[in-house]
């Protein structure tokens, strides 16, 4: 419904509604506290931001546009034999048991903190890094004129 | 405390996941909307989540989710990028059709 909406603030809500049910998963999957980041980040924040901007550009029905009918019928084609190659290798795979005990409790944020400042530090400072300059890029391409 | 992954086989998560991803690609192929070919690729990144999440739950292991958070942040750092590129094209432009673009083809 993301995809074949032809408004495209209704493809936005549909994604939201994708999101929440991501984020319902989580929390299925013992990662509450990623749970509550996707439905920080993703439900309030990324869609916001394509909200703002469709309404910013005034983007409706009429301004559509359009592909034409064979290329819609490739992309179809396509995508369903990806899904069926995809499918078919995953249907192959051997089946794997879980090595370690199961354990509830690595969603948690203090597991994941201890992981996240310990074995990962170094990636962390660059996303820190790469958040600044995503940021400075967006404001630069966003300015009327660049001198 | 049990958790979904003890009662649902990890195939199921493959699978949904799979398919997520492939209605992504379809959405990049199908539409030509600027703004939802980003849409697609944002639901793309989260089918990888979903199924990240999902091996990390299966195998008790904390660093796939921290790979996630990782993965969460690149994503709005694309988003807040490329929809600055998308406003700037359509300032020039008047259009979010990304085939006045096509001079980026060879």
């Amino acid at each position: 419904m993301v995809v074949f909406s032809k408004n495209p603030v209704h493809s936005v809500l549909y994604l939201v509604l994708t999101f929440f049910i991501i984020a319902a998963h989580y929390v299925l999957l013992n990662a509450q506290f990623l749970a509550a980041v996707h439905v920080i980040v993703y439900a309030g924040a990324i869609m916001v931001l394509f909200l703002f901007v469709i309404m910013l550009l005034n983007l409706n029905k009429e301004t559509e546009p359009h592909k034409s009918i064979w290329l819609k019928a490739s992309a179809a084609v396509a995508s369903g034999l990806l899904l069926v190659v995809l499918v078919g290798s995953i249907k192959g795979a051997a089946t794997v048991q879980s090595v370690n005990a199961f354990n509830p409790n690595i969603g948690l944020i203090e597991n994941l903190g201890k992981t996240l400042f310990k074995d990962f530090l170094l990636p962390f400072e660059v996303s820190s890094v790469l958040l600044l300059a995503a940021m400075v890029g967006a404001v630069m391409l966003g300015k009327k004129s660049i001198k | 405390m049990s958790s979904a992954i003890q009662v649902i086989p990890i195939e199921w998560y493959l699978l949904l996941s799979t398919v997520l991803f492939t209605i992504g690609v379809l959405g990049v192929l199908f539409r030509r909307n600027a703004i939802i070919i980003f849409m697609s690729i944002e639901l793309m990144l989260n089918a990888v989540n979903l199924l990240l999440v999902a091996f990390s739950s299966f195998l008790s292991d904390s660093k796939g989710q921290v790979f996630v958070f990782f993965i969460m942040a690149v994503a709005a750092a694309e988003v807040a990028v490329g929809l600055a590129i998308l406003m700037m094209v359509y300032r020039n432009t008047k259009s979010s059709d990304i085939n006045v673009l096509n001079k980026l083809k060879w």
